[in-house]
């Protein structure tokens, strides 16, 4: 099993490599030199040859073979590489701030935000599905069925507009805008949980669906147990190998926070960082939140694994 | 002897089983409305192309403004004075090119790339895993607002598309790359995991112990076997692109000189202060019922064709 996990581990080097190349192509080869977006409109040809040597953007992309073979890493990419490892994520170029403090302010408001969300979601989506199964082919479970499409098929920023709209700032339940205090959270938790949790039930109904059709099911109810028995103790646990699947794969993206609500909300968290810094052409930041990403993901994979290990004791890692 | 009794085979014993399903039905009938709408649309808009006039629905009307629903404007105006249920039909268009275009993008890829992982298995698959494994760790919505924001700017500076963005708005190219080059990990799996079950079959031995080349097994005799699963794909996919891109439009990347519903929606937001609520209404009531119509047919259609599919899809994600 360590060589299994130790494996799994070393994946996180291609798998950050290759999420680099895709930010690093986007943003450098297709997206022009960074220094014209970095002097702005009116800057003279010195100023931007002054930036590029400066932050290196004048080196080939990938290898320089020009002093070869002593400088052959002495290019864009590799030096990308190379601070990144270091954990030197450098200077947003737009905020002139170290990208290190920008992330550290960043990342606890959008945890305030997508945890409870996520966790509100999961308790609630679980609950439901339950029930959707334990009551399946009635009125019961046709109505939530029904409900939980409904709700996936309106748009998120209808959601927002409307609750933004009327329950704020209308009939002032909530606070409008900010983050100032845990009242702010109430109303962008809620919506998230509101436009989510109807493709998530419907997920999870479909999980424990599938698992109410096992034989083991049957013979359950062959020796006399009760459908409620059946269903915690036999169907939840059988089915939690692909809710955890789901859950675990879902957990690093949390930190990147919501796009949609932070910015509805005002919430200083990463999600609304990132956006602007996508407009921006803000690479530090954006080279950063994927790379601290991809490594979250590789390890939340893995967590998957571990977990599956212990849910389920027929499987082994190999 | 020729009274051979006539199968009624894959596509034959879905429609049956759809038929009897009045909700599927139903959402059928709503679909083929908006297909009715969506080529009015872009016969209007075509017909103004090629006789090189504005169309109607881009026509500004400065005295009238913001106007409540009349009998003359069933949802009132916007804020350029044009009529609110006009632009809704335009959106249907848009939100059908978004759905193809994008597709041109998912279907190829995402099918050549599960067809070859699946089929070859080994050094191609891991290779191919690898690829999905890379965009799947980048948050969904993050790497598809920056690889339209980029290719955007990219095809406004670019001389050589402009006899392209002519006829298609650079935002809605931009945002259906973006979503294209997202979205096919979810048919790729799909299909991978078709090819692994059907590489080994007999019909495939058989195949090659005729001496039939790879393409000819891969494309010739496993295709039609997984094509439904690109029609479900399809459709199931459909309606998140057309709510991915109201996303965009809020963002600032979505289509920009037409009226895409995501940015009716955007710019109704200015004007919900007002009291003005039909033209949010209307926009978010035509993406809706679109979009319920093919969540539901589309999930009918899935356990029609193939009803293993269901928890197959919920379990690999």
């Amino acid at each position: 099993m360590s060589a299994y996990i130790i494996r799994r581990l070393l994946s996180v080097i291609p798998i950050t490599i290759g999420v680099l190349l895709i930010t690093f192509f986007l943003f450098r080869v297709i997206g022009g030199n960074p220094a014209y977006r970095i002097a702005g409109k009116n800057a003279t040809p010195e100023r931007i040859a002054q930036i590029s040597k400066e932050r290196g953007y004048d080196k080939p992309y990938f290898l320089n073979l020009q002093n070869f073979p002593r400088e052959v890493f002495d290019a864009q990419f590799p030096r990308l590489l190379s601070s990144l490892v270091r954990f030197d994520f450098g200077i947003s170029a737009s905020t002139k701030q170290p990208v290190s403090r920008m992330l550290r302010e960043g990342f606890l408001p959008s945890l305030c935000l997508t945890v409870p969300l996520f966790v509100i979601d999961l308790v609630l989506a679980v609950a439901l599905a339950l029930l959707a199964a334990y009551y399946r082919d009635t009125w019961i479970d046709r109505c939530l069925v029904v409900l939980s499409v409904l709700g996936m098929s309106i748009s998120s920023l209808v959601y927002i507009m409307v609750a933004q709209y009327w329950l704020a700032s209308e009939w002032r339940l909530f606070p409008v805008w900010g983050f100032e205090g845990p009242q702010y959270l109430v109303l962008p938790v809620l919506i998230g949980v509101v436009a989510g949790v109807g493709g998530s039930v419907r997920f999870y109904r479909t999980i424990m669906l599938d698992e109410m059709y096992q034989e083991y099911v049957r013979t359950a109810r062959a020796k006399g147990l009760g459908g409620r028995t059946i269903l915690f103790r036999h169907v939840l646990r059988n089915a939690l190998i692909p809710i955890m699947t789901n859950v675990i794969v879902a957990i690093p993206f949390l930190y990147t926070g919501s796009l949609l609500l932070e910015n509805f909300f005002g919430i200083p968290g990463l999600g609304r960082m990132t956006v602007i810094a996508v407009f921006n052409g803000d690479e530090e930041v954006l080279f950063a939140t994927t790379f601290i990403g991809a490594i979250l993901f590789v390890l939340a994979n893995l967590a998957t694994d571990i977990a599956y290990t212990w849910a389920d004791p027929r499987i082994r890692l190999r | 002897m020729n009274d051979v009794i006539e199968q009624p085979g894959l596509w034959g014993n879905a429609w049956r089983q759809l038929r009897r399903q009045p909700l599927a039905m139903l959402c059928l009938a709503i679909l083929v409305v908006y297909v009715g709408v969506w080529v009015y649309a872009e016969a209007t808009f075509w017909s103004a192309k090629i006789r090189g006039v504005t169309p109607a629905y881009k026509i500004s009307n400065y005295d009238q403004r913001n106007l409540s629903p009349s009998r003359e404007h069933p949802l009132g105006t916007n804020f350029a004075g044009r009529d609110n249920l006009n632009q809704i039909v335009q959106g249907t268009r848009i939100a059908f090119e978004i759905g193809l275009l994008t597709s041109v993008i998912v279907i190829p890829l995402g099918f050549a790339l599960g067809a070859v992982a699946g089929y070859f298995g080994r050094k191609v698959d891991t290779g191919v895993v690898y690829l999905y494994s890379v965009v799947d760790s980048v948050p969904g919505i993050l790497l598809i607002l920056a690889i339209a924001y980029v290719v955007r700017s990219a095809v406004d500076r670019s001389v050589a598309m402009q006899t392209v963005t002519r006829y298609v708005d650079s935002g809605l190219l931009a945002v259906c790359v973006g979503m294209g080059f997202t979205g096919w990990v979810g048919l790729c799996r799909l299909i991978r995991g078709e090819y692994f079950k059907h590489r080994d079959r007999q019909y495939v031995l058989a195949a090659r112990s005729l001496g039939a080349s790879h393409t000819a097994i891969m494309f010739r005799h496993i295709m039609p076997n997984v094509l439904h699963l690109i029609i479900i794909n399809f459709s199931l996919r459909f309606p998140g692109l057309i709510l991915t891109e109201a996303v965009l439009s809020y963002l600032g990347v979505g289509v920009r000189d037409e009226p895409s519903w995501g940015a009716m929606i955007n710019d109704a937001k200015q004007r919900l202060w007002l009291g003005n609520w039909w033209e949010l209404g209307g926009a978010t009531l035509a993406m809706l019922f679109l979009v319920l119509a093919l969540n539901i047919f589309g999930d009918a259609l899935r356990d029609a064709l193939d009803p293993k599919l269901r928890t197959a899809e919920a379990k690999t994600g």
